[in-house]
């Protein structure tokens, strides 16, 4: 295990031994992991690595068990609303953007638990239209009319538009072609540097790599690896890796 | 130099262009075409009357069905549960106690929301084909009641000569007053439904009906929501069937069966789902189809069915639902 380039800082997120189970089935087993202040992360790792599930249990969304701190406090378990609340705030797989909605109720959305008419509400809307200009030009239009890219840019604006201290990612790159990906990292990277922690789960490994400060590798619902780009910077790196760690 | 976060798709614009014109004319035209129907029905009277107020009825019962199905993106089968409910509360504490049309109708509300409130706590944490189930059994449990407990319902037998609409003693005195009241209560109804649907209890119901868990990712607390609606289409399906109760003047098992609930179904979908007017729409056009083929004499219900059908095809999400796309149709492009 390598250890973390990252400055010497409160950890923003630390998790300990978080594990969740589909059913009987244990999909993500006992991980630890932990987030830097202003730090993006990489968590990386083929189908069914147990990425998702990670962020899901991480949100609450799946039922998890083990210890999650957040900003010096514990993270509610089990409770989506709770850890939306507190900052956390999730782009899921797929995008999740609302179809038959327009882009401007779909940003709406994304500040439910503010009030509408409050000062910060206009001010979040005007900080995400200076970040993706062009959701202000598609305000009107259906969500579901959008292109693949501006709907993960629209997904990314919902998610800013809940006010977050820590942003999940859950593949936004997935089907979009390699120009519109980049551009999704681009804005990524922009979020980062104005200094919003990031955890972003990816299949592109080099497309995050560009961005991260540092990366977990996962494989069959554990971390076997937290690595630096440079030491993953070939997909033979990668790809050595997750066969040393295979039988962990 | 490239231009930066350059995206693919068209932008569309919704000022008024001409395929907003033709939109709002249709809109216009049918809100004209009903406006027409009911003077003639004012004038005219007689079964017209009646058919108009079978469709206000429905209307109610299917904007309760809306919440739930349109809105939220639910499955109920077991609304008429709520309208039997509500029609036979009415009934028997008119009739066999002597309370008012009003303080009888409030109480049959309350009642089916407090059902639907015990039942959809514990039933409303299943999805899909299990709620479609589920509520199915709660319909064919409360018909059930309704059958065998005869000292109050009367059984198959029914209960007749409930009151008809009126306040303080007093009865509407015409079919006429009567279809006004019902327009007055639909229109109250509706006017309910456009604001909750576009409060944020509203939003919320839709961003449920999109994505689960995305509205969870949002804090939308999908459970309580999943309830409200439950509930709100219990009142309205309480309402309907106590308004049917005083309108008809009689009620029995049969009225409050699974054929209400797929009468329900079809002016959903034929009317338009998820829109505040389509469950007026649906149940004006599918009360007023028999009555339209009745000159095609022994092919009635094959017209019938034929209309239906080829209302499905050509207006998948219902008839409301045809001004938006139309207005959706030929937007106005961006210049690149």
């Amino acid at each position: 295990m390598t250890p973390s380039p990252a400055q010497p800082s409160a950890p923003v997120l630390t998790v300990r031994g978080l594990s969740a189970r589909y059913g009987n089935v244990l999909a993500l087993r006992p991980v630890d992991l932990h987030l830097e202040r202003s730090e993006l992360v990489a968590v990386l790792g083929p189908n069914g690595a147990g990425k998702s599930t990670l962020l899901r249990a991480l949100m609450g969304l799946t039922p998890g068990s083990g210890r999650v701190e957040f900003e010096g406090s514990s993270l509610p378990r089990n409770d989506p609303r709770a850890v939306t609340q507190r900052g956390v705030v999730l782009v899921p797989e797929g995008r999740g953007v609302f179809g038959p909605m327009t882009v401007r109720e779909n940003l709406d959305l994304g500040a439910y638990l503010l009030k509408r008419n409050s000062g910060e509400f206009s001010a979040r809307l005007e900080r995400v239209f200076a970040l993706l200009p062009r959701l202000r030009d598609r305000q009107t239009q259906l969500a579901g009319s959008l292109s693949g890219g501006e709907q993960q840019m629209l997904a990314i604006g919902r998610a800013m538009m809940a006010g977050p201290r820590l942003l999940l990612l859950d593949e936004p790159s997935l089907g979009l072609a390699p120009r519109l990906a980049a551009e999704i990292i681009g804005t990524l990277a922009t979020l980062n540097q104005q200094g919003l922690p990031v955890l972003l789960v990816e299949q592109r490994a080099p497309m995050a790599l560009k961005i991260a400060r540092r990366a977990y590798l996962m494989a069959v619902g554990r971390i076997v690896a937290e690595v630096t780009p440079d030491e993953i910077a070939s997909p033979h790196d990668l790809a050595r890796y997750y066969f040393s760690h295979e039988s962990v | 130099m490239r231009s930066p976060r350059r995206m693919t798709s068209p932008a569309t614009t919704f000022h008024m262009n001409p395929s907003d014109r033709i939109g709002t004319a249709l809109k216009s035209a049918g809100w004209l075409a009903g406006a027409a129907l009911v003077i003639y029905a004012f004038i005219d009277g007689g079964y017209l009357v009646t058919v108009l107020g079978f469709a206000a009825i429905y209307a109610i019962f299917v904007s309760g069905l809306n919440f739930f199905m349109g809105y939220t993106g639910q499955v109920s089968f077991g609304q008429n549960a709520f309208a039997a409910i509500g029609g036979y509360t009415s009934a028997v504490l008119t009739t066999a106690f002597g309370w008012g049309v009003f303080p009888a109708m409030a109480l049959g509300v309350a009642a089916a929301a407090l059902l639907a409130l015990l039942v959809g706590f514990p039933t409303l944490r299943l999805r899909g084909h299990y709620l479609a189930m589920a509520t199915l059994a709660l319909g064919m449990i409360v018909q059930e009641i309704a059958v065998q407990w005869d000292s109050v319902t009367m059984g198959y037998t029914g209960i007749a000569a409930i009151p008809a609409l009126g306040a303080f003693g007093h009865e509407l005195p015409s079919d006429r007053w009567q279809l006004a009241a019902l327009l007055v209560a639909l229109a109250l109804c509706l006017w309910v439904a456009s604001r909750l649907k576009h409060s944020r209890l509203g939003q919320a119901l839709a961003a449920i009906a999109g994505s689960e868990d995305a509205a969870r990712a949002l804090g939308i607390d999908v459970a309580r929501h999943k309830l409200i609606a439950f509930v709100i289409a219990a009142i309205y399906a309480a309402f309907a069937g106590s308004l049917f109760a005083h309108f008809v003047g009689f009620v029995s098992p049969e009225v409050f069966g699974l054929h209400m609930v797929v009468l329900g179904f079809t002016m959903l979908y034929v009317g338009g789902i998820g829109t505040v007017a389509g469950p007026m729409v649906g149940a004006l056009i599918i009360s007023l189809l028999p009555e339209t083929f009745r000159g095609f004499k022994e092919f009635q219900d094959l017209a019938y069915g034929a209309a239906l059908i080829l209302i499905l095809i050509y207006a998948p999400r219902g008839l409301a639902s045809l001004i938006r796309r139309w207005r959706l149709r030929r937007p106005d492009r961006e210049t690149p």
